[in-house]
């Protein structure tokens, strides 16, 4: 098939950027999205442009690395597909596709499609741990965990931390990804100790580092490529206000 | 010259523990005077800059992403080995030494194997207190299953994402290291040069990837955890930024590389269609555990639908050659029986390079319901992937660069021969001899991060009579930017017609064609002859754009597979030398009439350790002997 790109296109943090227009034509349409821009760069690299620069390393959907904005979609339209797992059969002979960075304050831009993520390490940084020791923990079975919250603390580590609830949040919201870690430990019993300093310190550098607020527009869920649920952001708020009621009279965790 | 691996003697049970306490150690009060650089922070080298960290050294880490939770760690699927036995059906900590060892074929070192096997349930206990969501039965305790042809159940697995879940949990021991400042992280930092500085390793050169600037780091030891080279094949289920280039640095400053020839192809990847793929995908191997592999009988029916061949004409040749494992034969053993089938012209799908792997018979014994709950998601990627379903036909596999047993040569204390330098997780060479057993190697980065180097390296360091008196000042820092700046300005400079992906998929095309699973004395000289060739290529002919002073992802694909291209060379020796097929390397000369693998173990019981002599020279061997005092050498058979 014969497509058409546009793609932003901005040299450095400082630039202003701008989209730019390429053909892309024979698309084989088992190709995948990232594929398909390797051939456009090859094709570019021959011309004596430059090709573009987008941060990728898995393409199998798991490191998190990938990071672009298809059609005003983070990660493009099919749902819980990283894009670089989208393929090219997803589109028709004639599209013109718009191909776009992580837009948010928190992410700044460092060249064409890549950003500056490190502001969601630094919530992890924050919090995202338990504070065992390397040995000197009890036998892994030492403590039976239910199934199903053993379940339920897997659907939230499926984060994959690529920042996509973020650009997708008209208020660059980092809720989804920050309540998934959250839930994760507050519901093993091995994170329950440091829960309430968890989830203060976790929210505390969520603001810190320009992320904006969350007003429940659930944009973050729909564009998500793991289906992290907004159910874990209820969650967090849960941790955030039991963390709020002084230690003495909390329930006992 | 004869290396000794210093591995200690006596019973093998007490061999770590004796060690250990063998160990000088570094006061606590010390500790903050040592600076230790990390390179990798996958699995291995997360773990060991978290714990290192912890114990009150001082660490800078990097690593070639923005973040150290997308090392190539997170891919893994499957699971992690130990010996917990805990669902009691015979598991031991013997066992998984005398397993691994054995499945190795007989090509690592016995105490090293060991020590893996003993810490390997300090292993998951560490993740389950740090939040590892592993699997748990009903009752809430931990599930394990049968992995890779294990004759128990001794993998632990955290849904289809193990890796994921426990680079995670590395990733917050380390972010937790971080927060206290203990440990500075450098990321979106590509070591390119190690500095060695009177014969010892006190530093390392690298690229910022965000400004260019070439950057000099000192440390009074190095820790090299760069994981895996396959992507010398062009295609394979590494990431795609997985490159030689730390370890190769190492090797050309005096590192020797122990049998790199020791690959792993593994058999259940999605086939190559199309010329345009940048990447093979995996798709765990726990589906060998219900689908059945064939090929049909006779090559007149490849084009057919598969349903429409009746079960007589198929040949389920796993089952058929191997009858006691059947599908679950080791890695080695099934890719090459692929390979044979498709050689055979019975191959399946784009080229007729393929197998099926069918799972009408698991459907009809189970139900599909119960196959979607096992393996949902690993459909789900195959029909992302190739439009198909696996549910209604057979899904097509064919085997894949995915994991190299060698890497650079280390002693007990994972110590190369470079004093200072330190090599963990697939970056070296230790466990896993000429084969290594599923969810393996996962166990092996955890256990030298968290449980290994953090003892190992302490003798090292309280042997340093002036820690920090060798800084990013001295001379040879400054020699090694401006020689890793001169290779920028070259490859820059050349301004040729083919792009490096062209260059990287001939190479590859060689590499998989003469050094893949199948190697012939003919195949392996005809590989040294297009190697330089297609070396002298990319040197006059390639195309590297843009600048060295910002972001230029072309840049880095260039040095990395100019570095390839130099590794590749040493790689064909070391299969050319080895006249003997073991696990993952097959040499066609040497085989049963069965066509199964031979071992030369009277001529071939030694790690070949190659050290470089310049570019394009031929390198020199070291061997070190292996001895197997406590599991006999035997014919490694699974019929
Ligand atoms: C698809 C797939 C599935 C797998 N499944 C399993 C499984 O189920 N069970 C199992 O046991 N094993 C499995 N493996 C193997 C296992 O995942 C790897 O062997 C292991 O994770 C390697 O860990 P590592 O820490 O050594 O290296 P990696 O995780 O590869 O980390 C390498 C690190 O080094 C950094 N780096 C590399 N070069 C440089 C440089 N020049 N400068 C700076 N930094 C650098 C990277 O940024 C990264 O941080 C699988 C492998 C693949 C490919
Ligand atoms: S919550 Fe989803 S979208 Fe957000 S970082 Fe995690 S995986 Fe990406
Ligand atoms: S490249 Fe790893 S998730 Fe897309």
């Amino acid at each position: 098939m014969n497509l058409t790109l546009h793609v932003w296109r901005q040299k450095g943090p400082q630039d202003k950027g701008k989209l730019v227009t390429y053909p892309a034509p024979n698309v084989d349409s088992d190709m995948s999205f990232l594929e398909m821009l390797d051939e456009i760069n090859d094709e570019l690299i021959r011309k004596g442009e430059d090709p573009i620069a987008f941060d990728h390393d898995c393409r199998e959907g798991i490191c998190g690395m990938c990071s672009q904005v298809v059609n005003g979609r983070p990660h493009g339209h099919q749902e819980r597909t990283t894009v670089c797992q989208l393929h090219m059969r997803q589109f028709n002979d004639g599209d013109e596709i718009f191909v776009e960075p992580w837009r948010a304050k928190a992410f700044p831009i460092q060249k064409d499609l890549i950003v500056d993520r490190s502001s969601m390490d630094v919530i992890m940084q924050a919090g995202g741990y338990v504070s065992c020791h390397t040995g000197g923990v009890p036998d892994g079975n030492t403590f039976p965990i239910p199934k199903k919250v053993a379940d339920y603390a897997m659907d939230a580590a499926e984060c994959i931390g690529c920042g996509a609830c973020i650009a997708a949040c008209p208020n660059s919201s980092a809720m989804l990804f920050t309540s998934a870690k959250v839930a994760q430990l507050a519901a093993l019993p091995q994170g329950k100790p440091e829960a309430r300093k968890r989830v203060q310190a976790m929210t505390k550098a969520l603001l810190d580092e320009g992320f904006g607020n969350c007003t429940n527009h659930y944009e973050c869920e729909a564009a998500c490529p793991k289906g992290i649920s907004v159910k874990f952001i209820a969650k967090l708020n849960r941790e955030y206000l039991k963390s709020m009621i002084p230690s003495s009279t909390a329930e006992p965790v | 010259m004869i290396l000794d691996g210093k591995a200690p003697t006596g019973p093998i049970e007490t061999s770590w523990d004796r060690h250990r306490f063998d160990m000088k150690l570094v006061n606590p009060s010390n500790k903050r005077k040592y600076k230790i650089l990390v390179v990798g922070t996958g699995l291995a080298g997360g773990a060991a800059a978290a714990s290192l960290g912890e114990l009150g050294y001082n660490v800078e880490a990097f690593c070639y992403q923005d973040s150290p939770r997308r090392a190539h760690s997170i891919g893994a699927q499957g699971g992690i080995n130990a010996a917990k036995n805990y669902p009691s059906d015979g598991d031991s900590i013997y066992r998984l030494f005398y397993d691994t060892v054995k499945g190795g074929d007989f090509r690592s070192r016995e105490a090293d194997v060991w020590r893996l096997a003993q810490v390997s349930n300090n292993i998951i206990d560490q993740c389950v207190a740090q939040g590892v969501p592993f699997a748990r039965d009903y009752a809430g305790y931990l599930d394990n299953r049968s992995f890779g042809g294990a004759q128990v159940s001794r993998t632990f697995y955290a849904r289809g994402q193990t890796g994921q879940q426990l680079l995670l949990g590395a990733y917050s021991a380390l972010s937790r290291q971080i927060k206290n400042g203990s440990v500075k992280m450098f990321a979106r930092r590509e070591m390119l040069d190690l500095v060695v500085v009177d014969g010892v390793a006190k530093g390392i050169t690298c690229r910022n990837l965000l400004t260019g600037e070439i950057e000099s780091y000192w440390g009074d030891a190095v820790i090299l955890a760069s994981g895996g080279y396959v992507n010398v094949f062009y295609l394979s289920t590494n990431a795609m930024g997985s490159s030689v280039t730390a370890i190769w640095k190492a090797t050309k400053k005096g590192a020797y590389m122990a049998n790199p020839c020791y690959t792993q192809i593994h058999p259940t990847c999605i086939p190559v269609h199309g010329t345009h793929q940048s990447k093979l995908t995996l798709m765990s191997e726990s589906l060998r555990n219900d689908g059945r592999i064939w090929v049909p009988k006779d090559a007149a029916n490849c084009e057919k639908h598969p349903n429409d061949i009746p079960d007589e004409d198929r040949d389920y040749y796993l089952e058929r050659k191997y009858p006691s494992f059947g599908n679950l034969a080791p890695r080695d053993i099934s890719s090459r029986s692929a390979k044979e089938a498709c050689d055979d012209g019975r191959g399946v799908g784009d080229g007729k390079r393929g197998v099926y792997l069918d799972f009408a018979a698991a459907i009809k014994r189970v139900g599909q319901k119960t196959i979607e709950e096992r393996y949902g998601n690993l459909f789900e990627m195959y029909e992302k992937i190739t439009d198909e379903n696996g549910y209604e036909r057979p899904m097509r596999i064919y085997p894949a660069p995915h994991y190299n047993m060698g890497g650079l040569w280390v002693d007990y204390e994972c110590q190369s021969n470079i004093p200072g330098l330190f090599v963990l997780g697939e970056a070296n060479f230790s466990v896993h001899g000429a084969n290594r057993l599923g969810a393996s190697a996962l166990m092996q980065g955890l256990a030298d991060g968290y449980f290994v180097i953090p003892y190992t390296i302490a003798p090292y360091l309280a042997s340093l009579k002036n820690p920090g008196a060798v800084k990013e000042d001295h001379p040879e820092f400054k020699k090694s930017a401006e020689e890793v700046e001169a290779q920028m300005d070259r490859l820059l400079s050349i301004k040729g017609k083919k792009t490096v992906m062209d260059i990287h998929r001939e190479l590859g095309h060689v590499m998989w064609e003469n050094v893949g699973m199948a190697r012939s004395k003919e195949s392996l000289e005809e590989a040294l002859k297009r190697i330089p060739e297609i070396r002298d290529e990319f040197w006059n002919n390639v195309n590297v754009p843009g600048e060295s002073k910002s972001i230029n992802q072309q840049l880095e694909n260039a040095w990395r597979l100019a570095d390839f291209l130099e590794f590749a060379e040493m790689m064909t020796y070391d299969a050319l030398n080895r006249e003997e097929s073991c696990g993952g390397h097959f040499r066609v000369e040497h085989q049963t009439d069965e066509g199964e693998a031979m071992r030369d173990d009277e001529n071939f019981t030694y790690v070949a350790a190659w050290e470089f002599k310049g570019v394009g020279n031929k390198p020199e061997l070291h061997k070190e002997p292996l001895k197997f005092e406590n599991i006999k050498l035997a014919v490694r058979s699974y019929k």
